[in-house]
């Protein structure tokens, strides 16, 4: 029995905790992604700049309160200065939409033309980012950093294996809970969500029945700039923050995304969850579960691994394209792609 | 009028006498990129030992060294390569101390120094690879190759009782070299290695990696990375994880930056660096405290590259790359005068005055062929949050 306890606990403690919190980053920032496509129609491939331009805003505000002793300890620091972080990049987004895609908005562009738009805008923006802040790996946490230590488990519990549980990983999924809980409230229950959707469904039937645009659009960017800082500066306070690592996170969110189906606010949590723990357990190696479920003398001396760690990012690749080629309209949507 | 003093230019810049003519030095080293926190430490040393040999007024009857730093990013071959391209073709160097990385050494080894004539020393690329590459002894180094650290490091773990360690290296010469070496080396002496796993710099997350390490198991982690990079990611991963409580750190691990970083965490864990117990490694910390900076990790090394380039110069009385090379091994090894540092002025005028000496410096310097330091190791263990030194092996 305390063997099939230990087995638990360690792939709680190596696949399913990291899994989760990466899960929830990357269903955030697939959110945000595919709130753009359904109500602007485009793939918005600067969104994980959008995220690197709110977590940096949120990281100089983080030095500036830390300068001024304003902290929330045990809480990081980074969780106060956040509402401003949101702000800046509300800001940011909407002057992007202003000045750059509203002209081929109004021109009724493809979305092909809008796609390689956005690609311009992530350039811009990565090179404002690296401008500002400098390509430096920063720490952005300085709360507490462990609810319990492995350590702490084992003398706890008396097992083997011990369970460590990060300050930032319980905040991860709770604002990640709660945030996703207020979007789909929004959506379901309020006359602005009833609005979005209903020009996400048809543009001109909406507008006939008297939805300004213009005031969806303008909501569509502050809520995907919200949810693009708030997976930023998750990610970061988990991880760390360094602007090449958040260009290269639009590929896991943009398979997120798509395997649940573009568009579907349901389908981008699903497939976060799904990218976020095929990455985790096809990498994993397990050898020490198997030590511990399997007789000692089945055990052959491999490592039990599928792929090796270096082609976590291969994994995104992959799920992307058996989707696009069994199912492109994704696993979750019923709308035709 | 112009063409004559253009011509008057040229011959005066064709004759100018063997006597004293400036010398120029060229720095190569990594100021930034994975090493970077080590970099102005390893110059500094450079630079003191040149300006030694400027201060006592006898190099080459006179001449003055002028030195030029160029950043070798130690990760971009490519970039490494046109630093030193541009050293030795625009700035005319006589000499390149450098580079600090393995793989960018051999790049410029290969593509810059040796079509070109020019001499390397380099004060910290340590890939065994290095020794067996084509040199035409252009190529010297005052560290010593990794498989010698490799040595060294085995015997230490062996001495902590660790019986089983799992391996994990940057991506590069630098780790894949070292790291065979810690397996071969280790498993010579009875241990085993539960696994050797590859890790990629500049990564936030390190977790998988850490997972499928603590999936193998061990007494210890062998982190054979850098301090400043991923090195730094996994051991904070897997002391988040609680996957190793104890790290073996080499010498690329081994900085204040990263006791700092993890803190009390870390102690118990131990490494290696080279650095020797001769007077010469006291001698030369009395004139670092002096000059205002700190001993970093090789930057004793960094001291005797430039200063063994620059006697080898007063030996063979001339800067040119093909001459003064043949005097490197004689000018390091003797027999002859011993040369502690803070006494170039003595050994140069004893090798004006046609004498011999036999350079000891900072680090012990000994060369065994190809042209590498045979290797003086310090132990290091991390007590109650600092790098505390052992002994010497």
């Amino acid at each position: 029995m305390q063997d099939y306890a230990n087995a638990f606990v360690l792939l709680l403690n190596y696949v399913v905790v990291p899994a989760t919190t990466y899960g929830c980053q990357l269903a955030l920032g697939a959110l945000g992604v595919s709130l753009i496509f359904s109500v602007l129609r485009f793939s918005n491939f600067a969104h994980g700049e959008l995220m690197s331009f709110g977590t940096m805003i949120t990281l100089l505000v983080t030095w500036w309160l830390q300068a001024h002793g304003l902290t929330i300890q045990p809480l990081a620091t980074a969780l106060l200065a956040l509402p401003a972080g949101v702000l800046v990049t509300v800001l940011l987004s909407l002057a992007t939409d202003r000045f750059v895609y509203r002209y081929y908005r109004i021109k009724r562009s493809d979305p092909i033309v809008l796609l390689i738009v956005s690609i311009g805008v992530m350039l811009v923006m990565s090179g404002l980012v690296r401008f500002i802040i400098g390509t430096d790996d920063r720490t952005l946490d300085d709360g507490v950093r462990f609810v319990i230590s492995a350590k702490q488990f084992r003398d706890l519990t008396g097992l083997q294996e011990g369970l460590a549980i990060r300050a930032t990983q319980i905040i991860t999924i709770a604002l990640a809970a709660v945030s996703v809980g207020l979007l789909f409230w929004f959506l379901r229950h309020t006359k602005t969500g009833k609005a979005m959707r209903a020009f996400a469904d048809n543009e001109d039937l909406a507008g006939l029945s008297g939805i300004s645009a213009q005031r969806v659009v303008t909501i569509t960017w502050v809520v995907a700039a919200t949810l693009a800082t708030l997976a930023g500066v998750l990610y970061g306070l988990d991880k760390s923050f360094r602007p090449f690592v958040y260009q290269q996170l639009v590929l896991p969110i943009f398979a997120a995304a798509i395997v649940g189906g573009f568009g579907n606010p349901v389908g981008a949590i699903v497939g976060g969850f799904i990218v976020a723990f095929s990455e985790v357990a096809l990498t994993y190696s397990f050898k020490r579960f198997f030590s511990y479920v399997l007789p000692a003398d089945w055990l052959p001396d491999g490592l039990y691994q599928l792929i090796s760690t270096d082609y976590k990012y291969a994994v995104s690749f992959v799920i992307l394209v058996v989707v696009l080629i069994v199912r492109p309209s994704g696993f979750l949507n019923t709308r035709s792609s | 009028m112009k063409r004559m003093l253009i011509c008057l230019a040229m011959s005066t810049a064709l004759t100018v006498p063997a006597s004293a003519q400036d010398v120029k030095l060229g720095l190569l080293l990594g100021f930034t990129g994975p090493l970077e926190s080590v970099a102005p430490d390893m110059a500094a040393g450079a630079e003191l030992a040149i300006k030694e040999v400027n201060d006592s007024g006898l190099f080459l009857n006179g001449s003055k060294i002028t030195t030029i730093r160029a950043d070798s990013t130690c990760v971009d071959a490519g970039a490494a390569t046109a630093a030193a391209e541009r050293l030795v073709s625009s700035d005319k160097v006589s000499a390149i101390i450098g580079d600090t990385c393995s793989g960018a050494s051999a790049a410029v080894l290969t593509n810059v120094a040796l079509p070109k004539g020019v001499v390397m020393v380099s004060p910290s690329a340590t890939s065994p690879a290095l020794s067996t590459l084509k040199s035409n002894g252009f190529f010297y180094r005052t560290a010593s190759s990794d498989a010698r650290q490799g040595e060294i490091l085995a015997a230490i773990m062996k001495d902590h009782g660790v019986k089983t360690a799992a391996i994990t290296y940057t991506n590069n010469d630098y780790g894949k070299g070292l790291s065979d070496s810690i397996k071969t080396n280790f498993e010579k002496l009875g241990g085993k290695v539960t696994i050797v796993a590859s890790h990629e710099d500049g990564k936030a997350d390190y977790s998988a990696e850490v997972a499928s390490l603590a999936s193998a198991g061990g007494d210890v982690l062998v982190v054979a990375g850098y301090l400043d990079q991923g090195g730094k990611g996994i051991v904070r991963a897997s002391l988040d994880a609680g996957a190793f409580d104890k790290f073996v750190l080499p010498d690329g691990m081994i900085g204040d930056s990263l006791v700092k970083a993890i803190g009390k965490d870390l102690n118990g864990s131990f490494g290696d660096i080279p650095g020797s117990n001769s007077n010469g490694a006291e001698i030369f910390k009395a004139m670092v405290t002096k000059a205002g900076f700190k001993v970093g990790p090789y930057s004793a090394e960094s001291y005797d590259a430039a200063a063994l380039t620059l006697l080898a110069m007063q030996a063979s009385k001339s800067s040119e790359g093909s001459v003064f090379k043949n005097k490197i091994m004689e000018v390091a090894n003797g027999p002859g005068e011993q040369i502690l540092p803070g006494e170039l002025a003595k050994g140069l005028k004893i090798l004006a005055e046609g004498g011999k000496i036999d350079y000891v410096g900072a680090t012990n310097v000994k060369l065994v062929p190809p042209g590498e330091s045979a290797g003086n190791f310090r132990e290091i263990l991390v007590k109650d949050g600092a790098l505390t030194t052992v002994g010497y092996r």
